[in-house]
């Protein structure tokens, strides 16, 4: 009973010995998680973990936390792409490949789910947290404690997905886990519980995340900036917060239904006593749709910066770049039918929604066309982040062309779950936000550290990458017309798919090494630093107010409030600092208030991953206790009327001189 | 600026982010509630041979629930009121008032749903339970929510008095009263009234 009590349904069965992958795997986590605990006990950087890092609400350092969630995130999803691509290129009759269906089946949902979930919004998230506010001229978001909960929430339900690898297993559904299949009568495991809890909780941080900058942005930019003169990055991440607000409450509402069918025995989507499964698909769609554009509004914005510094020119069109934007934001909301043409909705309705999607490509196709304009004519610097960009140019327009393809409902029909919609959507993803995030990660870098990341091995990451998607996945378009299935475990020669199949695994392997290059360009970069100090605050002669602060900035940001009156501030204000005659005034410093440091956040979170945890294996005990621990942190918190504090003048002055004299 | 009045600033900036915060949740909660709606209206009819909502809908008891979740509403805003004038004690006295209201809404819809339980069927018998129970008694989690916040509330304006920060809070907790009541109206009349009819 008591065993019951606190065990639930784990026992020692759930840990999968006998599958060699996984035990790797688990010893793999294991070691490395190994590695970093022996690495804080031998340089002794515990304390400084806790205070600086764990307990920390500064936005930069929340940013930096989650890009690194992002990029564990990334190398398992990415393990998950290679098992995949590994096994379809062998398992063709009277192969069978190495994985058994079961565990395929967890594979390609978990690729999915941590690339959308953990990976792609995590990254997002950090950019975002990162750059709006030093953008807007603010010195945190509106909500700093919050933020901090948003960011545990999310490595919450990422630990899950981990923990799923070894005990017990991982949903085997399809990345958005459709009932009845994912109905306890057919997914009776705790597969789909983990799958639940992970997207549950990290809904429900992305969701506050998404208030949060959406308040700093409308409530907190400096004296002068009016919306029409915000940096595209920060108008794409306003719609794209637009979007987070409106579509996640269905999704958690919509898992919220999926977990009491599945815990309470309810009846919403099961394929008896009335359930009606189709509503599931409806719902989740009109959370999934504006999800693509929540991820890629945000990459829009980052081209659309990268693009007017490195071609040394105002961005062309900014207005028509705003209301395509806008129109995006608008319009992502009245096509998620298209997910499902071949439901049987009838003629007239898939019509509609044919015609609206090939809508969406008007307000895309206007924004392909102002970056091509500000590259015209433009002194272009082909540096890594600007490659990108021009690679993202080519690479989404053959996306985008495939997807107005598909908004035809006769054609839909004929690709529908075919791999030819995977090639397509990898192609706009991948393409899209990918190429984007990448971008970012390579121009902001130096802000974020203060020194730049090594150009040549950057380089070679984008060509591995480049070439990697395209011999991925242009065969995939082939072998959808071909009529080759997605979630195949197996397929017979006679389909003549195998040697396309070969051509996708080698892009896969080229991705890999382009990955590789990846981190070896971030531990060079880091080990030759001294080389490529920024010492400026502005190494890419940029234009946005960003670049007009140290790098690092100090914890506060802005020394001084700035005062905006052009869309190009910085760039405006270094023309002023060029004419003869200009003199620098000196600076005068004020107060500075800041909010303080507080542990509430992350002890929340990780009550939460706990809980998480127990209800996926129906431990009431240890579920009622951390589920009281969550709600006890939280009322806590609200008992704390000490949560901010001043920074003197003296002591601003103080640090902004240290950091002119370049000491830190 | 003498660091009063830089103070005053700062809490009155805070108060507005705040509550333009709080107001984009409560949107955000519409929308699930929405969903549920939605829920609820593609499955109320799938009754799986079971009960329907016009078998179980007992109209003057659900109507007398309403006025005293109503009421609770404009209890609350004479809290508020007293809460402009200053008068702490006042302010304790509605909110008392409020808590005890929605603390008898919840026994009243504890016990309608009770009665169905008794009756043999539960949110397991079809999905229009299912949708029904859910939709209903979500928001009497939120109701639960709102007590839990003000008894909260409550116990810090003892410790604090009426300070900015306290005043942001009364609005935000105001702000989901009202919004748990305008939720009850639609429940009213989509699953009650027109249930009914």
């Amino acid at each position: 009973m008591l065993e019951q009590l606190i065990f639930g349904k784990l026992t020692l069965d759930a840990i999968p010995y006998q599958n060699p992958i996984i035990m790797g795997a688990g010893a793999f986590m294991a070691l490395c998680a190994l590695a970093v605990i022996g690495a804080l006990f031998y340089f002794k950087r515990w304390t400084w973990l806790w205070k600086e890092w764990l307990t920390s609400v500064d936005h930069k350092k929340i940013g930096i936390m989650y890009i690194i969630f992002a990029g564990v995130m990334l190398l398992r999803g990415f393990s998950d792409a290679i098992m995949m691509r590994t096994q379809q290129a062998i398992a063709v009759s009277p192969h069978l490949g190495y994985l058994p269906p079961e565990h395929y089946d967890q594979v390609f949902t978990a690729h999915g789910v941590i690339m959308i979930f953990f990976m792609a919004m995590a990254f997002v998230f950090g950019l975002v947290n990162i750059i709006v506010p030093e953008q807007i001229g603010a010195r945190d978001v509106a909500y700093p404690y919050l933020n901090s909960l948003s960011f545990w929430l999310t490595v919450a339900g990422g630990s899950l997905v981990f923990i799923s690898l070894v005990v017990g297993d991982f949903a085997a559904t399809g990345w958005l886990a459709y009932p009845p299949l994912s109905e306890l009568a057919y997914s009776p495991g705790v597969g789909v519980d983990y799958y639940l809890w992970a997207l549950t909780l990290s809904g429900i941080g992305t969701l506050i995340g998404g208030i949060n900058i959406f308040v700093t942005i409308i409530k907190m930019r400096c004296p002068g900036m009016t919306l029409m003169k915000m940096p595209l990055f920060t108008w794409s991440v306003l719609c794209s917060m637009i979007l987070v607000i409106v579509s996640f409450p269905i999704l958690n509402a919509t898992l919220g239904m999926l977990f009491l069918d599945r815990f309470f025995g309810m009846h919403f989507f099961t394929a008896d006593f009335g359930g009606n499964a189709m509503m599931y698909v409806n719902l989740i769609w009109s959370w999934g749709h504006p999800e693509v554009y929540i991820l890629v509004l945000p990459a829009f914005g980052i081209y659309s910066e990268i693009v007017a510094t490195f071609c040394k020119k105002t961005l062309f069109g900014y207005t028509a770049m705003v209301w395509a934007t806008v129109a995006i934001t608008f319009l992502s909301f009245t096509v998620w039918l298209h997910h499902f043409f071949t439901m049987g909705a009838g003629a007239d309705v898939n019509a509609a929604f044919g015609i609206a999607t090939m809508i969406i490509s008007v307000p895309t196709g206007v924004k392909i066309f102002n970056w091509l304009a500000t590259m015209y004519r433009g002194r272009i610097t082909f540096a890594t982040p600007m490659m990108w960009t021009i690679a993202f140019l080519i690479t989404f327009s053959i996306g985008g062309m495939t997807g107005v393809l598909m908004s035809v409902p006769a054609i839909d029909f004929q690709v529908h779950n075919s791999v030819f919609l995977i090639a397509h959507f990898h192609n706009t993803i991948i393409g899209g936000v990918a190429f984007g995030l990448f971008a970012g990660y390579t121009y902001w870098f130096p802000k974020m550290f203060g020194f730049k990341l090594n150009e040549t091995l950057g380089k070679f990451a984008f060509w591995f990458w480049v070439v990697g998607f395209y011999l991925a996945f242009m065969p995939l378009y082939l072998l959808g017309f071909m009529g080759m299935t997605r979630r195949l475990d197996h397929y017979s020669a006679a389909t003549g798919w195998h040697p396309y199949l070969v051509v996708a695994m080698i892009g896969a392997f080229s991705i890999f090494i382009g990955i590789i290059f990846q981190i070896v360009q971030l531990l060079v970069s880091i080990k030759n630093r001294k080389q490529n100090m920024d010492t400026t605050g502005d190494p890419w002669d940029g234009r946005t107010l960003e670049w007009s602060i140290p790098s690092p900035p100090p914890f506060y940001n802005f020394a001084i409030e700035p005062t905006v009156d052009a869309r190009d501030p910085f760039w405006a204000e270094k023309q002023k600092r060029k004419q003869p005659g200009y003199v620098a005034v000196k600076p005068h410093y004020t107060d500075i208030h800041m909010p303080r440091n507080t542990a509430a956040g992350f002890i929340a979170g990780m009550f939460a991953a706990v809980f998480g945890f127990a209800m996926a294996w129906d431990m009431p005990l240890i579920a009622a206790i951390t589920g009281i621990g969550v709600l006890a942190c939280l009322i806590t918190r609200t008992f704390n009327f000490n949560t901010d504090y001043y920074v003197t003048a003296a002591e601003v002055e103080k640090t902004e001189a240290a950091i002119a004299s370049g000491v830190r | 600026m003498t660091t009063d009045t830089l103070a005053h600033h700062h809490h009155h900036d805070s108060s507005s982010k705040v509550i333009f915060g709080f107001w984009i949740f409560i949107l955000t909660d519409f929308i699930v509630f929405a969903t549920l709606f939605a829920a609820y209206a593609v499955l109320h009819n799938n009754t799986y041979g079971g009960l329907g909502i016009k078998d179980i809908v007992d109209l003057p008891y659900v109507l007398g629930q309403s006025l005293i979740f109503l009421t609770s509403s404009l209890s609350y805003g004479l809290a508020v009121v007293a809460l402009k004038k200053g008068e702490l004690k006042r302010v304790m006295q509605w909110l008392v008032v409020t808590f005890i209201l929605g603390l008898t809404f919840v026994g009243l819809e504890y016990t309608e749903f009770a009665k169905i339980v008794q009756n043999g069927h539960s949110w397991q018998s079809s999905a229009f339970f299912s949708s029904f129970f859910t939709l209903v008694g979500l928001h009497g989690v939120h109701v639960v929510i709102g007590l839990l916040w003000m008894a909260i509330v409550m116990i810090q304006l003892t410790m604090q008095k009426i300070t900015p920060t306290m005043q942001t809070r009364l609005a935000c907790l105001g702000l989901f009263w009202d919004f748990l009541n305008i939720i009850w109206v639609f429940i009213f009349s989509i699953v009650y009234l027109m249930g009914a009819i």
